[in-house]
């Protein structure tokens, strides 16, 4: 699912400094999973947004609500009445609910969250980067472990040279992070498909995926 | 033909040497010409780094383009961090028109290590990429993309690297393999400090057949301090610096209190431990050279070479 | 500072431990401060961020994060879930104008009434030195600057 973080507190209350009466808007999808942005999020972030404005003697009006999916106006719509109302709307969603909400409503639409990527959940409190959204997937090379993601420079003929002695990337910027290509070896050992690292792979294509501009996915059969 | 001062050094069996030439982090060229003095009768070809470890620094390839005016044979590095196939391509052409004959093509230094992490790293090609990419332009005078080129086609000697101290160690000589499948015609190997490793790598080279059909120099290094030792043994993945280094660097300054006489007694050590690996790289099968990486410390290749006898 | 303001404590207790230890205390008529209302849970481990943030929105000046000692608790790890809880919220508090000081979490048994007699006036001496945070009660305060933060600095410089 998109992953993402909250803003610092004192980003976002930097953000609502003009501003006395604002909806919080989170989502129940991906950033309720990654704890940014569901019902328990929004609630928490409106008390501490109510506490630091009342302590800095200017307090603010905050109605809390959740969607199902932000990216999405049919679920938006229900709050249509609200938000009209609102001076602006800070959206716990991920970039896309910030981007529906600002296409539909003509009033300031704020980020509370950075979102970053495509993750599964390792575990509970932890999400790892694993897709990297580039159009063109070549997984079934690599025995299902995205180098395009997983790998600090994408390499499609890896190891480089930095693989630590643990098998851990030398660019570890969260935290010691396996080496995708050692994972792949051992995956691909495993399928008895290591073949598919003998021989070159190919230079990628990468008009598919977002540096080749912004894309858009049609379904003519789906259209009404 | 390739008209390049290595390739006949390499062709004609004698032992090789190589160095490394920094560039300056700032536009003066009086720095490449001095390292150039320093290095030119001492070396059969000069590597320029290219933003190495992605720190800023003159451009590899005007440092080139500046030993080869001075007459020096520079290998032109050239990494995938920082340029895409359109500009690494166009990069080709023009090393070749100012005179360079020899690149080696690498993927790079991730951008977090340097002076800009908060720059984009390009990696839109990987090494084998690039190794395969400058072979396509020399031998079939076309483009990645295909189109032909509409003249002189860039006749490249074409190098690239390996590690054979990084996980996974079985894959490594296999990954040297595919350089070769992709054009690469010499290698030079990251520093070797742990030459029974490095045996164990050349045999598995040679099972693969490869020795008859591509160059291999191994990198060496001369240790400045202990300090440096330790560091490089802790915290540089892909090195492999057994203890005794560490110890004999340790050893080498104790009882000295003169601050400078210690740092002489230390670099003198460092040059003699370099020397060592170097006469012991000499004896195993297909090391056709070495690749002295003296980094910030020019003035050490000359007495490298010629205390290991290899001028 | 206004003399008369008394401290609103709440006490978010384990019904094992820390509301056991209270009752205990009244049990055995141990004196301690009627500012600190206590609210039970069964378990630290229960409480939610939320809750903190939601007392000092109420009017609560403190708050009292109490439950079983490290090992002993019912539900295991609870109260270790509960502490690394509480660290957050102490983090996040000084962003909001509000002194980290205002909260604090305690592990006793359920054994020790005047432990929890001693914590409830600990916290209440601790607040009530610290004052008001919300600038509404401050009834002689000309100055509306309203920040913990800026009223502790005038401490530190002797200015109180």
């Amino acid at each position: 699912m998109i992953v993402a973080d909250q803003k610092p507190i004192e980003e976002i209350l930097q953000m609502l400094e003009p501003y006395k009466r604002v909806l919080l808007l989170g989502c129940q999808s991906c950033v309720a999973v990654c704890m940014a942005g569901g019902e328990k999020e929004v609630g928490l972030l409106a008390s501490a947004v109510r506490l630091a404005r009342t302590s800095q003697g200017r307090p603010i009006e905050i109605t809390e609500g959740v969607v199902k999916r932000q990216c999405d106006d049919e679920f938006n719509d229900l709050w249509r009445e609200t938000i009209e109302q609102q001076e602006a709307v800070l959206s716990l969603a991920c970039g896309v609910g910030v981007n529906k909400l600002s296409e539909r409503f003509d009033l300031p639409i704020l980020p509370a969250l950075n979102t970053k990527f495509f993750g599964e959940v390792e575990r509970q409190g932890i999400w790892t980067e694993v897709c990297a959204g580039c159009g063109n997937c070549i997984l079934h090379m690599t025995g299902g472990i995205c180098p395009i993601a997983r790998c600090a420079k994408n390499l499609l003929n890896g190891p480089c040279g930095g693989v630590r002695a643990d098998g851990t990337c030398e660019v570890s910027r969260n935290g010691p992070r396996p080496c995708a290509w050692v994972l792949i070896y051992e995956r691909l050992g495993k399928l008895n498909q290591r073949k598919n690292m003998e021989q070159l792979f190919a230079a990628k294509d990468w008009s598919s995926d977002r540096h080749g501009g912004p894309r858009r996915r049609i379904r003519e059969d789906m259209l009404l | 033909m390739i008209d390049s001062t290595l390739k006949r050094a390499l062709e004609s069996k004698r032992f090789v040497v190589t160095a490394e030439c920094g560039p300056p982090k700032s536009a003066d060229r009086t720095v490449i010409e001095k390292k150039a003095q320093l290095l030119k009768d001492w070396v059969d070809a000069a590597n320029v780094t290219d933003n190495q470890t992605a720190v800023t620094r003159m451009s590899s390839l005007a440092a080139c383009a500046i030993l080869k005016s001075l007459g020096l044979d520079p290998v032109f590095q050239i990494t995938c961090r920082d340029r895409n196939r359109i500009a690494l391509q166009s990069d080709i052409l023009g090393a070749y028109a100012l005179g360079i004959r020899n690149v080696l093509c690498l993927t790079g230094d991730h951008q977090s290590f340097g002076n800009h992490p908060q720059a984009k790293g390009v990696f839109d090609l990987d090494s084998v990429h690039l190794i395969e990419t400058v072979r396509r332009m020399r031998d079939e005078g076309k483009f990645l993309s295909g189109d032909e080129l509409t003249g002189e086609r860039p006749a490249m000697f074409i190098g690239a690297v390996e590690n054979p101290f990084a996980p996974p160690y079985e894959f490594r000589a296999l990954r040297l393999k595919k350089k070769v499948e992709a054009g690469a015609q010499f290698i030079q190997t990251q520093i070797v400090y742990n030459i029974q490793r490095f045996r164990e790598f050349m045999a598995r080279v040679g099972d693969l057949g490869l020795l008859d059909k591509v160059y291999i120099l191994a990198g060496v290094s001369p240790i400045k301090t202990p300090g440096a030792a330790r560091y490089m043994r802790d915290n540089v993945p892909g090195l492999d610096v057994p203890n005794e280094i560490v110890e004999r660097m340790e050893a080498a300054g104790k009882g000295i209190e003169d601050k400078k006489a210690r740092a002489e007694a230390w670099r003198q050590e460092g040059i003699t431990i370099c020397v060592e690996i170097i006469q012991q790289l000499k004896e195993i099968e297909g090391v056709s050279g070495v690749h002295i990486m003296a980094i910030e410390w020019e003035e050490a290749v000359p007495e490298i070479v010629r205390r290991a006898g290899l001028r | 500072m206004s003399a008369h303001a008394e401290p609103k404590i709440v006490a978010f207790c384990c019904h094992y431990c820390a509301f056991a230890a209270a009752d205990l205390a009244g049990v055995l008529r141990l004196k301690y401060p009627p500012n600190v209302h206590i609210i039970r849970l069964p378990c630290t481990g229960k409480l939610d961020a939320l809750y903190v943030l939601k007392a000092f929105e109420a009017g609560a000046d403190g708050v009292i994060v109490a439950g079983c000692l490290e090992g002993s608790c019912h539900f295991i790890s609870g109260n270790i879930r509960a502490k690394k809880r509480v660290l957050a919220i102490k983090n996040l508090l000084p962003k909001l104008g509000i002194a980290p000081e205002r909260l604090e979490f305690f592990n006793l048994s359920s054994a020790q009434g005047d432990r929890f007699a001693q914590i409830a006036r600990e916290m209440v001496e601790r607040v009530r030195a610290l004052g008001s945070f919300h600038p509404a009660e401050e009834e002689d305060s000309h100055d509306r600057r309203g920040s913990e933060a800026h009223r502790r600095d005038l401490t530190d410089a002797g200015a109180l």
